[in-house]
């Protein structure tokens, strides 16, 4: 039971950090059109990276 | 180009709908419940697990008045004491004990137990049988659809490779394969290694990514299968990567993971503690879990969404339920097809990520 909510917490941080994530690359994109490639790439690095963060929770709160 | 988009279209759906009618054969009976269509969220939830599931042989459809079932059986290899090699039709899917050189086996849940004659099986409390496990080296489904795709990618780079051979232009279908191969060199791995020392990990890169990516797309096929959201796979593709990193590490990488400069004294046990579990732990299972959480919530995901044809046919009816279920299901399938070429392109750039720290040269300061 304790795991599962922990794990909930864990996936609302992580949904948290995406939107942000996903946000400021939206504006950077905004501000900066002719770098979109670069702030794409590192914005779907740092998103894979808290994916697994909370990926891990979950299997881990599950198990 | 928009000649080229409708005819994708029409092949996503195309495959949505002949996934639905596969699923919708095999739905009507279960293996546990034959004779009687599936109607209860127990028997979805258990033809879910039992759709994720490794398995000892292929079922491609049910026959729910008979009880038979259409498909192929595979071989049988177990290591118990001596070596046992036989089919699994041997088994019956699961509904009888198996003999091989004075020895009985039983299938329960997929995994094989050593038994008698009679196929006792003595459970204890969690419900896990307590007989002996032979090593199971098994040719399953999964190895089945690994075995399908390293053969396929052999042909097809084989003949891009054939291509370059005989002049600078690649034809037919390796045209398709040369930009893709471009990709992965100059978006993954040329940025992230160096431009000095990407060449010695191309094949690598270019091998993991290829065989992730044709074995997802192989899970959304009719007839498919899950293999990379088995966790075994996962591990293996991440242990791959931990062992090349860590095996082309500079000096100065295992100096700055064990005796980090510019931190004070008493610091650096910790940090080299912190810094060797996270090169050896926890990088190559974020690696492994991310693939394997994503391809596993993929298929749940599409499976309940067919399902939804059942659990809802009580409160809106047959036909609304099902144009329902074939609507969303169309929707996921195609976001679970920018999934899967998503998840290969992460564990490649990921990878490359890690080697390319391994193998910097830093500047001196």
């Amino acid at each position: 039971m304790y795991n599962l909510i922990g794990a909930g917490l864990i996936v609302i941080g992580g949904g948290i950090g995406l939107g942000q994530i996903g946000g400021k690359a939206m504006e950077g994109i905004a501000r900066q059109p002719e770098a979109t490639n670069k702030i794409q790439t590192a914005m779907i690095i740092i998103a894979a990276l808290l994916e697994g963060l909370a990926f891990g929770a979950l299997i881990l709160g599950k198990g | 180009m928009i000649a080229k988009k409708s005819i994708s279209f029409i092949v996503v759906i195309v495959f949505t709908i002949f996934s639905n009618f596969s699923f919708a054969e095999n739905k009507n009976q279960p293996e546990q419940t034959l004779g009687n269509p599936v109607d209860t969220q127990e028997e979805i939830d258990a033809y879910i697990q039992h759709h994720l599931q490794d398995a000892h042989d292929f079922v491609l459809f049910t026959n729910g008045n008979t009880g038979n079932h259409i498909g192929f059986p595979l071989p049988i290899i177990i290591w118990d004491e001596e070596l046992h090699f036989f089919s699994s039709s041997k088994f019956h899917h699961g509904e009888s004990v198996a003999e091989s050189n004075g020895k009985y086996y039983v299938l329960f849940h997929e995994k094989i137990y050593r038994t008698d004659a009679e196929g006792t099986l003595t459970l204890d409390d969690h419900n896990h049988p307590t007989n002996v496990r032979p090593l199971d080296f098994s040719i399953t489904k999964s190895v089945v659809g690994m075995l399908l795709i390293g053969t396929l990618m052999l042909l097809i780079f084989g003949a891009l490779a054939r291509d370059y051979k005989k002049g600078p232009l690649p034809t037919g279908f390796s045209r398709v394969l040369e930009p893709l191969v471009l990709y992965v060199r100059d978006e993954i791995a040329r940025p992230n290694i160096g431009e000095k020392k990407y060449r010695n990990y191309m094949s690598f890169l270019l091998t993991v990514f290829f065989f992730i990516w044709f074995l997802n797309l192989l899970g959304l096929m009719p007839f498919g299968f899950n293999v990379t959201g088995n966790i075994a796979v996962t591990v293996c593709l991440a242990l791959f990567t931990m062992i090349i990193y860590m095996s082309s590490g500079t000096k100065e990488f295992w100096i700055h993971i064990l005796w980090m400069p510019g931190v004070p004294y008493i610091l650096r046990p910790v940090l080299a503690i912190i810094e060797l579990i996270g090169y050896v732990l926890i990088k190559p299972f974020s690696l492994l879990i991310r693939l394997f959480a994503n391809i596993t919530a993929g298929h749940v995901v599409v499976m309940s969404l067919i399902a939804l044809m059942i659990t809802l046919k009580a409160a809106f009816g047959p036909v609304v339920s099902t144009g329902m279920s074939l609507f969303l299901t169309l929707f996921i399938s195609i976001i679970e097809i920018l999934i899967a070429f998503l998840q290969a392109f992460i564990f490649t750039m990921l990878s490359s990520l890690f080697i390319g720290m391994a193998v910097a040269e830093h500047d001196h300061h």
